[in-house]
């Protein structure tokens, strides 16, 4: 049965590396979502960056930033009517926006993994949590039942979900919200991928419930070199996870850095208001949470400046007239006109 | 012969989870309803169709070149053929001797009438058991559900035919037995509705402010369980039609030779199909294209109802 | 999952009790004497004074309830008007054919019905998922002895290449077993007699499962397009899993529950589309009999039948809840 082509746009002029280089490679990726008589909506736009074998790097953003439909498209799991690709997407020099379906799905799974957002409706409910596990083992590794049962119960184990063989037989609804996420980990995890893409693994879950999910994930992929992508709009998660962070804000990257300069030294507003409207434990009592004000409906488009520019308290004039690039800033990437002031030096202004 | 399809089951294709770009702000229901409705072209083409069925209906003495009952041309009848189309005759004549089209336009009168008096008595004793058990819960729900649940043991049809027999021969049998297949399907819409409102954050605050059950009942509840009874009831119309036919069919239902009624004009046209399927074959026709008008329009309102707008 | 069958059974008793009471007092609704309503035009006052005192019409009206209960129970449904014989042995007789013809029509709607609606569902937008829509709802509306007479006008007086009525050719001279005609023939191993009652049964098989088709493509065309949203099927996609297991596991195993529920309820129609069709076709069925008894008024027959009917649908609607519970381990709980 043939399927739908997800139309992609056409292949860039850049050169292909050779050679060591980075495991994944995403290069001006475009996603565009189309419907009929309607203004093309710009999702994800100009995002780029890499990640090493090993590496850990975190997408940073509120909904409707661009995040999670920069994984799905690294995937390639976006709908197929509607939806535009462009740009590059490299997996050790394979471009996957235009590798056939069926190279795809022998990759996902085996080389590249991905856990979602909600492990209520992640999982089938009508199937047992054994056969979830060992149907993606034995895709993918050439195993036979019995084989496959004890390795999904070796896996039940590493991910901390204890008398694993009686757990194989049992059907989601009789598991915690914490333990589908660990199982979906399992799985993810099963054939020991190079990726693994984690979108907001633990939004949906109860707080003491995260920090062991997070604590958990960080052994795992420490255990196996595994790559990962952390997408999240806590930075809290990112500050304990990641090596890189990308700040992505309506479908553009705004910032990338390492973790500390980050952290250390927001320049980019947005940022700077993201780390801001944490609250601290240790801050005085009675002092009012700051929020960034406005609301990410409150934009305009990047082509007519810069979408953050209605909610910047770092606003200039040429914040509503000029698009701002991603430049080169020392330290990191950044796209803002009057960044924040770097602690103790002089004004950079981005240009 | 209900063909009664699960209302909580979307009927329009899937959602496409791209953004809603163009989702007006603070548009009502009805009026993003009726928007929705005038760009869909299948909600247009049923429109079309139900309006014109109620205009024929409803004008039928001004558009019927004939009186109903006029069989003055028995004598045009033959055994072995029956006139068809001449000048006179638009569609020709039927084997009694009546002119076809004049008998045609008369039974989309008595469809009508049945059809809505029937839908109409199911939809009001249905509403009634419906809320009553939905709104009083305990007991009362209990008996009037195990109520509906034996109504609904039986196919509807057989129903009907139970109601019509103890009844006897005449049109309010047929509209009570076709109404009384249609109670269980409302009863158990609109205690549906009240049981899924009654958790509801809305009815909460009103009961929290205070109000008495009944007005939240009537002036909340109610309103907001509107839109799909309509949506049922447009498309039990559509079965109604159906089932008139069916019962006039088998027997049961208008008696009088002088109605036109499309479900006998199929009976009749039984033995002489070899020679003249005409007089099958529009009324079937005309059967079957009603009941699609309604139940295109019904299909349209319940998508352009849905609060979950799928396209 | 032995409890819950249970709890199902128990549910249908009350049912059937209240069904019982209703027919009853149906029959005591009906215009005239209800001994007159037993017996016909057959009716002379000896006979009208026997009834009565088997069915002890003169009792007061709890007593006669229970009278009526324990002919049920022993299985005495009455005699029928027109034929004098038993209405229980009278609808054993006839109940093969109707089998057979729900059966056939079933099978034929859902063999066809769940393929095409997945089919439309996978490609909506496309000319399959169109066709396939325009198609069901064309099926949804045409009423069954309309297009009955439709199919037998066409295939069969016109084209012949069907027969026009009845289950078999009365020439044909085949042993009865089991009253199944085809299974009949496949036992006694008379070929002709198998095929013939296969031609026989074709027409009506599809003018009644029509509707039922109809509505097994929408349901399925809804319920898949449903599910294929669902973020577990992302979950199986984003494992690389093959198109097929997918399909299979992941998308049918989920889209198929309400596409079950159906089927129960498509039993109702089938017997409500049987008495229309059988007529039609001459079939001998429950049907063409229900038909003639509804026009001379055979009350017992009536009460009979519908009640073995109603009895009919309950047990089916059981099994398919239970299949629900067998499907759907959630439903367990």
């Amino acid at each position: 049965m043939s399927e739908d082509i997800l139309t992609v746009g056409p292949a860039p002029r850049h050169p292909q590396p050779s050679g060591t280089g980075p495991l994944l490679d995403v290069r001006d990726l475009q996603v565009t979502f189309a419907r009929r008589g309607q203004r093309p909506v710009y999702a994800v736009d100009e995002v780029s960056f890499d990640i090493r074998p090993g590496e850990h790097v975190g997408l940073v953003g509120e909904s409707g930033s661009g995040k999670s439909v920069t994984s799905l498209a690294i995937m390639r799991l976006l709908p197929k009517r509607g939806v535009r690709a462009a740009g590059e997407v490299l997996l050790d020099g394979e471009d996957l926006l235009r590798a056939p379906e069926s190279r795809l799905r022998n990759l996902r799974g085996r080389e590249i993994a991905m856990i979602f957002q909600d492990p209520m409706t992640s999982l089938n409910p009508v199937v047992t949590i054994g056969v979830q596990i060992t149907e993606i083992l034995r895709r993918h590794r050439d195993l036979d039942k019995g084989e496959a049962r004890d390795r999904a119960v070796e896996l039940l184990d590493k991910v901390g979900i204890p008398d694993g063989r009686r757990r194989l037989k049992e059907y989601p609804h009789q598991l915690s919200g914490g333990m589908r996420q660990r199982a979906l980990i399992a799985m993810a995890l099963a054939c020991e991928p190079r990726l693994l893409i984690a979108d907001e693994p633990t939004t949906a879950l109860d707080v003491t419930i995260q920090a062991q999910i997070l604590e958990l994930l960080k052994e795992l992929v420490a255990d196996t070199g595994t790559a990962l992508i952390m997408i999240t709009h806590d930075l809290g998660v990112i500050a304990g996870l990641c090596d890189k962070v990308h700040v992505m804000y309506s479908g553009r990257v705004v910032e990338s850095a390492g973790r500390r300069p980050l952290f250390a030294d927001p320049r980019h507003p947005y940022t700077g208001g993201l780390l801001a409207s944490v609250p601290r434990l240790d801050s005085p009592r009675g002092k009012p949470l700051e929020p960034i004000p406005g609301s990410p409906t409150d934009t305009i488009p990047w082509s007519e400046g810069c979408a953050f520019a209605p909610r910047c308290a770092n606003r200039v004039e040429e914040c509503t007239g000029t698009t701002p690039r991603l430049d080169d800033a020392g330290d990191r990437l950044l796209r803002c006109f009057n960044p924040l002031t770097p602690a103790g030096e002089d004004r950079v202004t981005a240009r | 012969m209900t063909v009664f399809v699960p209302s909580d089951l979307d009927s329009g294709p899937g959602a496409n989870p791209s953004p809603d770009v163009d989702e007006a702000p603070g548009t009502s229901l009805w009026k993003g309803a009726w928007h929705r409705l005038r760009r869909n072209p299948v909600a247009i083409l049923g429109a079309v169709l139900v309006l014109a069925f109620v205009l024929v209906a409803i004008l039928a003495p001004l558009l019927a070149p004939y009186a109903p009952a006029a069989t003055q041309w028995a004598d045009e009848v033959t055994p072995s053929g029956v006139p068809g189309p001449s000048d006179e005759h638009l569609l020709g004549l039927d084997r009694y001797g009546s002119d076809l089209f004049t008998q045609l336009i008369y039974g989309a009168r008595q469809s009508l009438i049945v059809g809505v008096i029937s839908t109409g008595i199911g939809l009001s004793a249905g509403a009634v058991l419906g809320v009553l058990a939905g709104g009083l819960g305990g007991k009362v729900d209990l008996v009037v559900m195990r109520l509906v649940d034996i109504m609904l043991s039986i196919p509807s049809l057989l129903l009907a035919v139970s109601v019509a027999a103890v009844l006897g021969q005449n049109r309010y049998a047929v509209m009570i037995a076709i109404g009384a297949a249609q109670v269980p399907i409302f009863a158990r819409l609109l205690r549906g509705s009240m049981l899924s409102q009654a958790r509801s954050d809305y009815v909460l605050a009103a009961s929290a402010l205070g109000l008495r059950r009944r007005t939240i009942v009537m002036g909340h509840v109610l309103p907001n369980s509107m839109g799909p009874t309509i949506v049922q009831a447009t498309l039990n119309l559509a079965t109604a039609i159906i089932e008139v036919a069916a019962l006039s069919y088998l027997g049961l239902g208008e008696s009088d030779p002088a109605v036109a009624e499309w479900g006998r004009m199929l009976v009749a046209a039984q033995d002489r199909f070899s020679g003249s399927p005409q007089l099958a074959l529009w009324p079937g026709f005309a059967i079957a294209v009603t009941a699609l008008g309604f139940t295109l329009l019904g299909e349209a309102l319940r998508e352009a109802l849905d609060p979950k707008q799928r396209r | 999952m032995l409890r819950f069958a249970l709890r199902r059974l128990a549910l249908m008793v009350p049912v059937l009790v209240g069904l019982s009471i209703l027919l009853f007092l149906w029959l005591r609704a009906l215009p005239g004497d209800p001994a007159r309503s037993l017996l016909g035009e057959r009716a002379t006052p000896q006979g009208i004074e026997q009834i009565n005192e088997l069915y002890g019409f003169d009792r007061p009206l709890y007593e006669q309830y229970f009278i009526f209960v324990g002919r049920l129970l022993q299985g005495d449904f009455g005699e029928s008007i027109q034929t004098g014989q038993s209405v229980v042995a009278s609808f054993f007789d006839r109940f093969p054919a109707t089998i057979e013809l729900a059966l056939a029509a079933l099978l034929f709607a859902v063999l066809l019905g769940v393929p095409l609606g997945y089919l439309a569902a996978k490609r909506q937008g496309g000319f399959v998922d169109t066709a396939v829509v325009t198609g069901s709802l064309l099926g949804i509306v045409t009423p069954v002895f309309f297009l009955a007479i439709l199919l037998k006008l066409v295939f069969a007086d016109w084209l012949d290449w069907f027969p026009t009525s009845l289950r078999a050719d009365a020439r044909m001279d085949a042993t009865h077993i089991t009253n199944f005609y085809i299974l009949d023939g496949l036992i006694t191993r008379e070929w002709d007699a198998a095929w013939d009652a296969i031609l026989h049964l074709a027409l009506p098989a599809l003018a009644l499962g029509t509707i039922p088709l109809a509505i097994i493509v929408r349901i399925t065309r809804a319920s898949v397009s449903e599910v294929l949203h669902e973020d577990f099927v992302r979950t199986a996609e984003s494992k690389g899993l093959q198109q097929t297991t997918i399909s299979r596991r992941h998308v049918l195993r989920n889209a198929l529950l309400p596409v079950v529920t159906t089927i129960g309820l498509q039993t109702g129609l089938l017997f409500s589309g049987a008495v229309l069709t059988e007529t039609v076709f001459s079939f001998n069925g429950v049907g063409q009999f229900l038909f003639e008894a509804i026009g001379s008024l055979d009350y017992p027959v009536l009460q009979g039948y519908i009640l073995f009917i109603a009895l009919l649908y309950a047990l089916i609607n059981l099994t398919v809840d239970i299949s629900y519970g067998v499907i759907d381990p959630r439903v367990r709980t």
